[in-house]
């Protein structure tokens, strides 16, 4: 029992990670019907400016625990912002109204683009988040002992979560973006701008999967150049999971995902993680083929 | 362009390709030119590898983006048979097709009729979950992480490949064989019944096509030849290991049918130039290699959206027919026409 709460709590803090990537992936193709395959490398990207904030800026000289982490979510989630604005603006704009699939190899060109950016600048060698920024705690709730980090991250992945859902359902932005992913055309005949609905999505979801980033760096310390890769495919499968383009199914999938994967590691076996992931993935596409949250989609004549 | 028929221009094609060797050993290029056959052979294997996908992305509209799967069973088989059971490598090239073949059925079955993106998503799921197999060893069979090493050398008629050159010219008649009867396929009731599903699914099944048969035989199609491409490489090599057969060797293959122009034969030979082709020239880049290249596919996607060579749409020569027509329709036949 005590070791099932131990994989459960830790395949939670992983599944809220997973939950808070995948998002960047639904609202995109909510509203573009776009795989993002750069995403995974803006995830990345959040770890290596978090990294960078930490250590070259000396950011936790100034000040320490949650005031720091709470200070590097900020200024990573702002600068992969930026990053996914001129993302789209280049590599996706101009292909709007073209193929679908033009759109998911410009996307794949962006990827190896960003990971090998990432590699010039910061090297092949994985990099080490410094140690003690957060307390390691261990907490016992229950009589379970839980590191105080991962209930900070997966409380945190929630609050996230829950602003954005606040967003879309209760602002009138929100409403917007709803409406542009229901029907471009409809939304724009209504006065909605388009173009702007899209750019904010495209800094709302690599602003999230930034925050994924730097939970990643304090929660295993260790950040590589091509991790984007390994977290964005988990991420993206978990959205599919859920049911793509539906906000609430990504946070649902991702969660799921990784306490399946966490204790699929922990009772059959850690060599076969991934495989466990992705066989879950078809077996549930096998039954429920739109995902888990997803609508049923008619075919229409 | 048109200075050739359509048929002519390959074999110009092909006969220019096939005198390459020779003359680079005669303009004394370094090594006899071992380096630059070295890539027309890798550029040869990834041809006959998109053309095969081709088949499932390109006239059937299928997101396939797990085609490296295929490849690494066939090379697999490949291995083990010439190893373990001492069989001629180039004679497990059938044996290899149909191992491919059947695991593409097995796997294709329960998620053929999965919409678009959840199949791309599946199939990025199948090329993963074999490479975890390959990797820790299943059944004893694959050697784990290491691989299989010792294939032995080619034979052909008692003649053993040994350069660069040999292979070249075995990877590339296989790859001329596949245009061939990849252009056959196209015009084929088979190809323009794929054609016709990734035109209009409601409207293919309203003409009486069995959609999800047919898209099952597409896989099966397509894996068979990647199952075969997979020999090659077992023989080009003469080592297979998990890391050859990657995610990114999906992706690659998917950006070469859909840059190059998806369904056009031309398009992914062209593609398969451009986009091999530019990794080695790039190399002097060294670092920023893949940085270029991933900056040239983004650039390449913008500039030419609807693929480099596109699909040209079939057309039917109406010249020969008599009888009445609308006006606009037939050239000696309409006049009589209302």
């Amino acid at each position: 029992m005590q070791e099932f709460l131990q994989q459960l709590t830790n395949g939670l803090a992983v599944g809220g990670i997973y939950a808070l990537i995948a998002l960047g992936y639904t609202m995109v193709y909510g509203v573009l019907k776009l795989i993002n395959f750069a995403h995974g490398e803006l995830f990345a990207l959040g770890a290596y400016l978090g990294f960078t904030l930490l250590v070259t800026l000396g950011l936790s000289d100034f000040m320490g625990g949650v005031g720091v982490v709470f200070l590097l979510l900020i200024f990573a989630m702002g600068l992969v912002a930026i990053a996914g604005y001129f993302l789209e603006r280049v590599a996706y704009r101009p292909l709007r109204q073209s193929n679908r699939l033009a759109a998911v190899v410009s996307a794949l060109g962006a990827s190896i683009f960003f990971q090998n950016a990432m590699m010039l600048v910061y090297g092949t060698k994985a990099l080490v988040y410094p140690g003690g920024i957060l307390p390691s705690v261990v907490v016992s709730v229950l009589g379970v002992e839980i590191p105080l980090i991962r209930i900070l991250i997966f409380a945190s992945s929630v609050l996230l979560m829950c602003l954005l859902f606040w967003f879309i359902h209760h602002t009138r932005t929100g409403a917007a973006v709803r409406a542009v992913s229901l029907d471009q055309g409809a939304a724009r005949l209504m006065g909605i701008n388009v173009n702007r609905i899209i750019s904010l999505i495209f800094l709302i979801g690599p602003a999230l999967g930034a925050a994924a980033g730097v939970m990643v760096g304090l929660l295993y310390g260790q950040i590589r150049y091509d991790m984007g890769v390994g977290y964005g495919l988990k991420a993206f499968t978990a959205a599919i999971l859920g049911g793509i383009g539906n906000i609430p199914g990504a946070m649902a999938g991702g969660i799921l995902l990784g306490v399946i994967e966490a204790l699929g590691a922990a009772y059959i076996s850690i060599a076969w993680k991934d495989a466990i992931a992705f066989f879950t993935l078809i077996l549930i596409l096998i039954f429920r083929p739109t995902g888990l949250l997803g609508e049923r989609v008619a075919d229409k004549v | 362009m048109s200075l050739l028929s359509p048929p002519l221009r390959w074999l110009a094609f092909f006969a220019c390709l096939a005198a390459t060797p020779p003359l680079l050993r005669l303009f004394g290029v370094d090594g006899g030119g071992a380096v630059q056959i070295g890539a027309l052979n890798d550029i040869g294997i990834y041809l006959i590898l998109a053309l095969s996908l081709n088949i499932i992305l390109g006239y059937a509209g299928l997101f396939h983006m797990g085609h490296t799967a295929f490849f690494a069973v066939g090379a697999y088989a490949s291995a083990i048979l010439n190893t373990s059971h001492g069989w001629p490598i180039l004679q497990t090239m059938p044996v290899a097709g149909l191992l491919a073949a059947f695991f593409a059925l097995l796997v294709a079955g329960p998620i053929i009729r999965l919409r678009g993106d959840y199949l791309l998503v599946v199939t990025i799921g199948v090329v993963e979950i074999v490479r975890i197999v390959l990797l820790n060893n299943v059944f004893d069979l694959t050697g784990g992480a290491n691989g299989i090493s010792g294939i032995s050398r080619a034979e052909i008629f008692g003649l053993r490949l040994t350069t660069p050159a040999d292979l070249f010219y075995l990877i590339w008649a296989f790859a001329g064989l596949t245009v061939i009867l990849c252009s056959l396929l196209e015009n084929s009731r088979f190809g323009r019944a794929l054609k016709y599903i990734k035109q209009d699914e409601v409207a293919a099944a309203g003409c009486g096509i069995n959609i999800s048969l047919y898209k099952i035989q597409a896989f099966v199609l397509g894996a068979f030849w990647a199952g075969m491409a997979g020999t090659l490489l077992a023989v080009k090599m003469r080592l297979v290991d998990p890391e050859s057969f990657t995610f990114s060797q999906s992706v690659m293959l998917f950006a070469i049918v859909i840059l190059g122009g998806s369904g056009s034969i031309a398009g992914v030979v062209l593609g398969s130039f451009l986009l091999i082709g530019l990794q080695e020239i790039f190399r002097d880049f060294s670092q920023a290699r893949m940085l270029a290249f991933g900056a040239a596919m983004v650039i390449m996607m913008v500039f030419r959206p609807q693929g480099l060579i596109p699909a040209r749409r079939r057309r039917y020569d109406l010249r020969g027919l008599t009888g009445v027509f609308p006006r606009a329709l037939g050239r000696r036949g309409g006049a009589e026409g209302t």
